[in-house]
Formats: C-alpha cells, sequence, structure tokens
C-alpha cells in the first residue's frame, strides 16, 4: 500500500555509499556507526509501520561535537539527515531514507543536571521522558508532559513532535515546559537557545525549533521546567451511555471553569480492550469512560470532584467510581496508558490525532462513527478529550492491502472532518509522512509557502528530514 | 512628521505593504504607538494597528478569543471579566514608567510577549498564543495555528511571532486561550529578608506543593513604594496563592508554616493581593516621572541576586524581583552601563536584559534588546528575511 511518496533518493549520494560510510567510520568512534544491511533494519521505520526504507547508514554519536561532525560533512556532501530518538513517532517522523544518514541519540541519554532551586533539568537529548521525572520524584517533583510512550520515547523525540499527554491539560505540552536547547546546526554550528531564565534575548527560535519534527537541527541537550508534585492525586471514572453525552460533560466541564489534571476519553471498544490488558477495573456496562484526574490537598480534591459529578449528573452519568487506594489509582492510569499496546495486540491500527474545539466533541465523534462504518472497518477511540485531542485507533489488518488503504482512506477523511470542524490534523503526535499530503488541506499555498521560507532559513539545502511535513512539490528551491 | 498609515482592513494592509515593497518604503508598526523605540531619524513610516479593531469571536465556553490586533487591551479584558475570565499571563502596563499615554492594544501585547507576575508558573503570552493572522513583507495574507489548544501541524510561527517587536510581520488577529479568573487570592509576606534568604525562601515555597503563582522580593528600598506603604516595615518576600477559597486558605496555613523559620510571616487580604500583583507587574515604583534608566533583566531565579549584588559594587542601582527572583527590575542612577550588566549576565549563568527607558538619545545609542552570539544572529537574519526579504518593517530587534 505504498502510497505516501518519499523523495527520490539522490544518485549522487547513493553512488558513494562506499566512500560516505569510510568516512563516517574515521568521524566517530568505534562502534557509533551502523552501516550492515542486516544491522539496519531496525532503523527502517517507526512506530508507523506500514512504511519502511533501510538508511544508508545510522551514526550513533557519543557527543555534541560527533553530532556536529557528522551533520558538517553531510552538509558538505549533500547527504539527507534524519534525526531520531527511540522511534515512536505514529506519524512516520523518524522513517528515514535510502539516501539518508541517521543519527540516532540513544548514547547521549545523560541527566547532565537537576537544579531544584532553579527547579530545571539539564539532559541529553537520548533521556527518555519518564528517566526525567524518575530521576526528581524522590525530591517530590516530576517533568509534567506525559506521552503514554514516555517509557520508551526520548526528550530530543519530544521536542521534535512537540509531545503531549495526558496531564498536558494542566500543565502544557512540550513547547510550554521547555526552556531551552543545544541544538547543532546542519553546517554542524551549535548554538544555544534559551536557558534557565525565561523568554527569549531576541526571535524566540526556541518556540520554532519545538515540533519542528527534526527539520531545524539536531538537539543534543535540553533544558526542562520542573513542578513540585501536587500534595495528592486522583483519578476517578465516570461512565455514560452514549459518547456524545461523555463529550458534551466534557465541554461543560471546561465551560464551568474547572480545570483538571487530565480529562480522558475512552469509548466501549477501548474500554474492552484495555481493560482485557490491564484489568483496571473500568465499568464495562457504560458506552464512554471518562478518566479525570484531580490533584491537590484532601479538601481540594473533594470541592473539584463535587462540581464535576454534578455536572455529569446533568449529562446523565451512569457511574461514578472513586477509587480507593493508590494501587487502584495506578491501574487506571495503566490501562489507560496502555491503550495503543494493547490495541496493537488484537488488531493492527493507525492512530489518528486531530484536535478539535471541544463543542465539536460530539459532532466529530458521530462523523468518525459513520466514517469508518462505511469503509467496513472498526474503530476504537480513546483520547485527551480535555483539549480536544481525538485518537481514533481505526483497526485493520495489515495483510490485506485493501484493507489497509481502506484504513488510511478513512484516516484522512477523519483528519478533513476535524480541520473542517475548526480543528487541526495532529494535536501532538506530528505531521510526519503520515498527514504531509494533507496540509492543504488545513493551509493556503501561502501559509505553507511562509512555513517553508523559515524552515528553508535553518537549512537552505532541505536535507534534514526532507521528505517530512511539507508537500513534496512546490518547495523553495535551495 | 513621519507618515502615519492607519488601514481599516487585513487586506488593505496587505495592499499597503505590497505598494510599499516597489518604492522600498520601510515601515515601523505601531499598536498603540505608546512610544516607538526607533530613533526618529530613521525615515520609517508609521504602520499603526489602529483600525484593525474589534474581537472577532469570543467562546467562554471554549476558553478561547479571537480578535483583531489594534484592539485596546482594555476592551479585551473587559469582555474576559463578564465571563470572568482572563489572560492567564497578566499583560503588563508600562505606560506608567513610560511616562506615555497611548492605548496598549492585543497586538502589541503578543508583539512584546509583555507577560507579568503569573508567567513563571502559567507561561508567557506566546504560551496562550494559539493562532494569529499577519501581514508579512511582500504583501501577503499568512494565518498560523488555529484555536484550539493543541496543534503541531507544522511549525509554530506564531510563537515565534510573540515578541518579534514588529520586526517580521504585521500581527492582524490573534486567538489566544484564556483561563476561568480565580475565586479568591491572598499574599503571604515574610520580612526583613535580605536578598539571598529571600531568594532561598522562595526556592522553597515554589518546592511546596501549594501552588504559588506568583513570588516576589521587595527590598526595603522599593518597599514602601508599593500600595501606598501598607506592607509591613522592612523588606517584604511576597508569595501569592489564588484559587478556590477554601483551598486557598488550607494552602495559606501551610505556606505560613513553612515560611516561619524564614522570618516574621503576615498576609494580605484578597483586596491588597490585587494591588500588589498589579503594582509589581507595571513596575509601579520606577513610575517616577524620570528618564532615568530602566532595564528588565531575565536570568535564572537563583542568579536574581547574585547580579544585583555584583552590580551594587560598581554602580547605582534599585531593584526589585519577580518570577522567583529570576525577572530583576533595575533602575540605574544615570548611565545605563549596558557593558557592564550584560558582562555580569553572562557571568551569573546567562539571561538576557532589555532597556526599556532611558533619555532619547541613550536610548538610541544603546542595544536595547540583548546581542545574541554570532550563529544565532545570523540565523534570526535568515528568518527575518524569510518572512519580511525586502527588509520593509524596521524594529529594534532585528536591526
Ligand atoms: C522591549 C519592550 C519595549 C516595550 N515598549 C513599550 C512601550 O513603548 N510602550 C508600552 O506601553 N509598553 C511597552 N512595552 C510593554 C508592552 O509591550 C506594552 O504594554 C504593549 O501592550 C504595548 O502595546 P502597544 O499597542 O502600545 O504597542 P506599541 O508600543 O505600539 O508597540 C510595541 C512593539 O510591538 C510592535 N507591534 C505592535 N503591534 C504590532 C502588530 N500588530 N504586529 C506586529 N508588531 C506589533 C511594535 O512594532 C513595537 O515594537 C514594552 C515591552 C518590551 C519588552
Ligand atoms: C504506544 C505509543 C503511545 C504514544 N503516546 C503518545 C502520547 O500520549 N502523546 C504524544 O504526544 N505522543 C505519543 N506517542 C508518539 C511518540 O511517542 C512521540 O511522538 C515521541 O515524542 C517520539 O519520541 P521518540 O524519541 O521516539 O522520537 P522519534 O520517533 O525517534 O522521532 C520523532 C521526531 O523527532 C525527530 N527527532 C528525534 N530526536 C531528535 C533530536 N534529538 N533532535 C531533533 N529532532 C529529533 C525525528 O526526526 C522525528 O521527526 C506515542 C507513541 C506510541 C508508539
Amino acid at each position: 500500500m505504498d502510497q505516501i511518496a518519499f523523495l527520490e533518493p539522490r544518485p549522487a549520494v547513493l553512488s558513494r555509499r562506499r566512500e560516505i560510510v569510510a568516512d563516517l567510520l574515521d568521524l566517530l568512534p568505534e562502534g557509533c556507526l551502523v552501516h550492515e544491511p542486516r544491522e539496519l533494519v531496525p532503523f527502517e521505520t517507526d512506530a508507523f509501520v506500514s512504511y519502511r526504507r533501510l538508511p544508508l547508514a545510522v551514526a550513533l554519536p557519543e557527543t555534541t561535537q560527533q553530532v556536529a561532525a557528522v551533520l558538517k560533512y553531510c552538509h558538505r556532501y549533500g547527504v539527507p539527515v534524519v534525526p531520531r530518538g527511540a522511534g515512536t513517532s505514529l506519524a512516520g517522523g523518524a522513517i528515514p531514507q535510502e539516501d539518508a544518514v541517521v543519527i540516532g541519540l540513544s548514547k547521549m541519554s545523560r541527566i547532565l543536571e537537576v537544579d531544584f532551586a532553579n527547579r530545571t533539568a539539564t539532559v541529553q537529548a537520548g533521556v527518555t521522558n519518564l528517566a526525567i521525572s524518575d530521576a526528581v520524584s524522590a525530591d517530590g517533583y516530576f517533568y509534567a508532559p506525559d506521552p503514554s510512550s514516555q517509557l520508551a520515547c526520548t526528550i530530543g523525540g519530544n521536542i521534535g513532535m512537540n509531545s503531549g499527554g495526558a496531564h498536558c491539560l494542566k500543565y502544557g505540552v512540550t513547547t510550554n515546559n521547555l526552556l531551552g536547547v543545544k541544538l547543532v546546526l546542519i553546517d554542524g554550528t551549535i548554538v544555544d537557545l534559551g536557558g534557565k531564565a525565561l523568554d527569549a534575548g531576541g526571535l524566540d527560535l526556541l518556540a520554532v525549533v519545538c515540533g519542528s519534527e527534526g527539520q531545524l537541527g539536531i538537539v543534543t541537550e535540553a533544558t526542562v521546567r520542573l513542578i513540585a508534585r501536587p500534595e495528592g492525586a486522583r483519578p476517578v471514572l465516570f461512565g455514560f451511555d452514549t459518547s456524545e453525552e461523555a463529550g458534551a460533560c466534557v465541554a461543560d466541564v471546561i465551560g464551568a471553569g474547572i480545570i483538571p489534571v487530565a480529562i480522558e476519553f475512552m469509548d466501549k471498544p477501548a474500554i474492552e480492550i484495555c481493560e482485557a490488558f490491564a484489568q483496571a477495573g473500568y465499568p464495562m456496562d457504560v458506552e464512554a469512560l471518562l478518566i479525570v484526574e484531580v490533584e491537590g490537598s484532601e479538601a481540594e480534591m473533594d470541592a473539584m470532584l463535587a462540581s464535576i459529578i454534578e455536572i455529569a449528573g446533568r449529562h446523565g452519568v451512569k457511574v461514578v467510581k472513586e477509587c480507593q487506594s493508590a494501587t487502584e489509582a495506578a491501574l487506571i492510569w495503566k490501562g489507560r496508558k496502555s491503550a495503543f499496546g494493547a490495541t496493537g495486540r488484537i488488531a493492527d491500527y493507525i492512530c489518528m490525532d486531530g484536535t478539535v474545539p471541544l463543542g465539536q466533541l460530539p459532532h466529530v465523534l458521530r462523523g468518525t462513527a459513520e466514517i469508518v462504518a462505511k469503509y467496513g472497518l472498526r474503530v476504537a477511540n480513546v483520547f485527551h478529550a480535555g483539549d480536544g485531542n481525538m485518537h481514533p485507533l481505526i483497526l485493520f489488518n495489515a495483510n490485506d492491502p485493501e484493507d489497509a488503504a481502506r484504513a488510511e482512506a478513512a484516516g484522512n477523511e477523519i483528519l478533513k472532518l476535524c480541520v473542517d470542524a475548526g480543528g487541526c490534523l495532529t494535536g501532538e503526535h506530528g505531521v510526519g509522512i503520515e498527514k504531509r499530503d494533507l496540509m492543504r488541506h488545513q493551509y493556503s499555498e501561502v501559509d505553507l509557502a511562509q512555513q517553508m521560507a523559515v524552515r528553508a532559513a535553518f537549512d537552505p539545502q532541505w536535507l534534514l528530514n526532507p521528505s517530512k511535513v511539507f508537500p513534496l512539490e512546490g518547495r523553495p528551491a535551495a | 512628521m513621519t507618515p502615519i498609515h492607519e488601514p481599516l482592513s487585513e487586506e488593505a494592509a496587505a495592499r499597503l505593504v505590497m505598494i510599499a515593497g516597489l518604492s522600498a518604503t520601510p515601515f515601523s508598526i505601531s499598536g498603540g504607538g505608546t512610544r516607538s523605540l526607533l530613533p526618529a531619524t530613521d525615515g520609517a513610516e508609521q504602520l499603526s494597528t489602529r483600525g484593525l479593531n474589534g474581537i472577532v469571536a469570543y467562546n467562554p465556553a471554549e476558553m478561547t478569543m479571537t480578535v483583531r490586533a489594534g484592539t485596546p487591551l482594555e476592551k479585551v479584558e473587559a469582555a474576559l471579566a463578564e465571563n470572568r475570565q482572563m489572560l492567564a499571563f497578566e499583560p503588563v502596563d508600562l505606560r506608567g514608567v513610560l511616562g506615555s499615554s497611548g492605548i496598549p492594544t492585543i497586538g502589541g501585547v503578543f508583539a512584546t510577549n509583555a507577560s507579568g507576575p503569573r508567567r513563571f508558573v502559567a507561561g508567557a503570552a506566546r504560551d496562550s498564543l494559539l493562532g494569529v493572522r499577519f501581514v508579512n513583507g511582500k504583501g501577503e495574507i499568512v494565518k498560523a495555528g488555529g484555536r484550539v489548544m493543541k496543534n503541531v501541524t507544522g511549525l509554530d510561527l506564531a510563537k515565534l511571532l510573540a515578541g518579534s517587536h514588529g520586526s517580521l510581520a504585521l500581527l492582524t488577529e490573534v486567538t489566544f486561550r484564556v483561563l476561568p479568573m480565580p475565586e479568591t487570592a491572598v499574599t503571604i509576606v515574610v520580612s526583613n529578608l535580605n536578598d539571598a534568604e529571600a531568594t532561598a525562601a522562595m526556592a522553597t515555597a515554589m518546592a511546596l506543593p501549594v501552588e504559588v503563582s506568583g513570588a516576589a522580593h521587595l527590598p526595603e528600598s522599593v518597599r514602601g513604594r508599593f500600595v501606598g506603604g501598607a506592607l509591613p516595615d522592612g523588606a517584604a518576600t511576597v508569595l501569592r496563592l489564588e484559587g478556590l477559597a477554601a483551598s486557598v486558605s488550607v494552602r495559606a496555613q501551610k505556606l505560613a508554616d513553612a515560611m516561619a523559620g524564614f522570618g516574621t510571616v503576615s498576609q494580605c487580604d484578597a483586596g491588597l493581593t490585587q494591588r500588589l500583583w498589579r503594582e509589581i507587574r507595571d513596575a509601579t515604583p520606577y513610575a517616577d516621572g524620570t528618564s532615568r534608566p530602566l532595564w528588565r533583566v531575565s536570568v535564572a531565579p537563583t542568579a536574581g541576586q547574585q547580579l544585583v549584588a555584583a552590580l551594587r559594587l560598581e554602580a547605582g542601582v534599585d531593584a526589585f524581583y519577580d518570577w522567583q527572583g529570576g525577572l530583576v527590575w533595575l533602575r540605574m542612577e544615570s548611565d545605563p552601563e549596558a557593558a557592564l550588566l550584560r558582562r555580569y549576565i553572562k557571568a551569573v549563568g546567562g539571561g538576557h536584559a532589555t532597556l526599556l527607558r532611558a533619555r532619547p538619545d541613550v536610548l538610541a545609542a544603546t542595544e536595547i534588546f540583548q546581542p545574541q552570539t554570532d550563529a544565532v544572529t545570523a540565523i534570526q537574519t535568515a528568518v527575518k528575511a524569510s518572512f519580511d526579504p525586502a527588509g520593509l518593517f524596521r524594529s529594534r530587534m532585528t536591526g
């Protein structure tokens, strides 16, 4: 089902493969270059597994200087570069191409400094998201953005995608929690953007680097904001008879000025999948479930919950289940955070990521169900409802090319529905290759040209992750 | 007198810029036009957003608002207040310290990313900004971002334009997120701490799970000039708590207990709290009717007092701290001492200083924004060219 195109590999690069490998071997310490075809296989795709490309080679540098040396070399010889963290991108952001050198940050996984007085942590780009919170939790702090993939995904990848997570409703996504980066530009120049001081002294380049999907430079270090852990946190389950009621309840909670830490949504298929996997104690006799987490002191949580329960009552809530212990709370989150993995055990799936204005949730949920039914497919919805960030998981059989093509077509229709409802193609997973050719549905030619011009200001030759984000035609010439 | 253009629509603005491009007429963009930072000799014509006025859409239930850039900030805040909502980042009003009288616009607020006390926990103006429409230097009308909370579709040009000080494009419309106003607020005051002790106390407060939403230190020299001298004698380290009344009183007790080890603790009620934080936001003690140089310095929270301590040995300075110590309002006796200040900023770990006020000749002769490294300047120049290839938009930010 190879429908999404990659750029044609540059013959001049392919024909020099042996030389390039030899040169890179010279530039890097032993054990830092992967180039045997068999050993390249683990790098041929990411979590958007329908597409694969073997890269020319994979560099696994240990220092910023080595990243700079490889980039400088690739820049000089016109070799495309694909930055890679843990390869958990759901949009194909980290999928390589045949003429590209992958620069993987996995060996740069040290926490460089934790500074509690200034509430910051400075880490290498290959550090996993969860490792940051783990390193500071004994002292009562955490790093807020918490993608479900946090055990595996890296902070460099989080910055690449401006990743979010369940708890971003209150604390914001990566860009709101990122203070600075060390960035290596395509020509090997190393720059520091931001730092422990807030705001930018000049143009806010950090803001545009975050979420740039590896197209503006390679992040080798990041300084992030730490937050004091709340006194307590309590997830509560709210079961509804229909998805529409649950969606309307979310809009009313937010509309009433109540901002819990998280409001997560699951429909019946998602509840069944997650419950079977995690035995989280989810109610099984409802069509839709909200996990609402409140935090603070006992008194604060009680007060906030009382208001939420009152609103839910107006929407015909059927079950309200408060957990009785920390173990139960952990299970509720385990069930939610393993939703994608658990789904992957029963079927192949692609995960959409459109975001819509809250008032549009019921409409878009209904539309999604209709689209999927039209294609004869099944869907499970599990997503960050509080900020309107939907994740329909479209189930299909990857061994059946027609089924796969139908899934892709249904996905595209759903994303267009999100844009038409006043939303966007992707709330947190990024454009990658997956949504690249839909960009024109959200942006005009002029809008896209402006973005591409900014992108080209950093990388005039379009060497960094070039097959991604922007439609392949109409790019400004080098 | 330099000509002033006041296009009445986005299309008119775009046409104006396109035509200006033909004759290479440079523009200086102004909102409320409270004051131009460009020297009058620059030859740039003024492009004002005053004609781009009005709230386009406000959906309280979705907590978002779309507004034309030239809309007065007051009007936006009044509309929000009717629904008990607010801008989370507390936009500053510097008319007092600048001795100017214009009417700040919402476009000017985002173009300067000017954010008040809550910024260090709730984010800056840029963090509230969801989408923009703008006219670039080619006279094209461009949109970026959108109106939803989460959006990673392409490059985040909206945030890049926040704080660009009119150097890249003319913002014509902004869409931003708003928040519910807290039901109440109180301030815990710890008295008589020196700057170093205060910095330690603020860091301790921020480590507690009480959600401090303002942390400032007002040394003895300025304390009396806040809220008509209503704070207790001696330096005042002030910590704000906001939220539901029941929750605030519990947290206030907890915070007061934790602060008792640092000094004498007292509390301000909601009314005084509101006045106090407004005055901290607007640097009211320096609304002194003078043109003595005033800097806004951003460094790491623990570095603020180190910087001031070092400067005191070499120059006459008066200062107070916001953002847990990381925002220093610094008034110099006579010379701005830019070189000295920037050297010390580097020595305490980096950050940046913006000169907000000085005599016009001094303003013209001083680098008001923090100079960047050559490599960063090169990217800034390329980014500027990607919006404004002919360099029509003049601004002190990108030269
Ligand atoms: C360095 C700095 C300087 C400041 N100077 C002032 C000041 O002189 N007066 C004041 O009251 N406050 C100033 N502030 C504080 C804050 O910017 C104001 O409170 C803000 O609200 C001014 O709004 P305005 O409409 O009067 O903008 P103006 O004073 O007219 O403009 C302020 C800046 O923003 C740019 N700008 C304004 N509107 C747009 C737009 N639609 N699109 C693109 N760029 C735009 C201008 O080119 C200028 O660089 C400053 C803050 C900083 C950090
Ligand atoms: C089961 C599962 C659950 C997920 N849940 C969430 C979720 O809740 N929220 C969410 O937002 N995402 C989620 N994701 C998506 C994914 O985990 C995120 O996009 C994550 O940030 C990717 O990190 P990574 O280290 O795997 O990066 P990769 O996939 O390796 O790369 C992602 C992108 O960033 C670029 N990149 C990587 N490292 C760097 C660097 N150092 N410098 C510059 N560019 C770089 C790459 O080129 C690529 O474009 C989930 C994925 C899976 C498989």
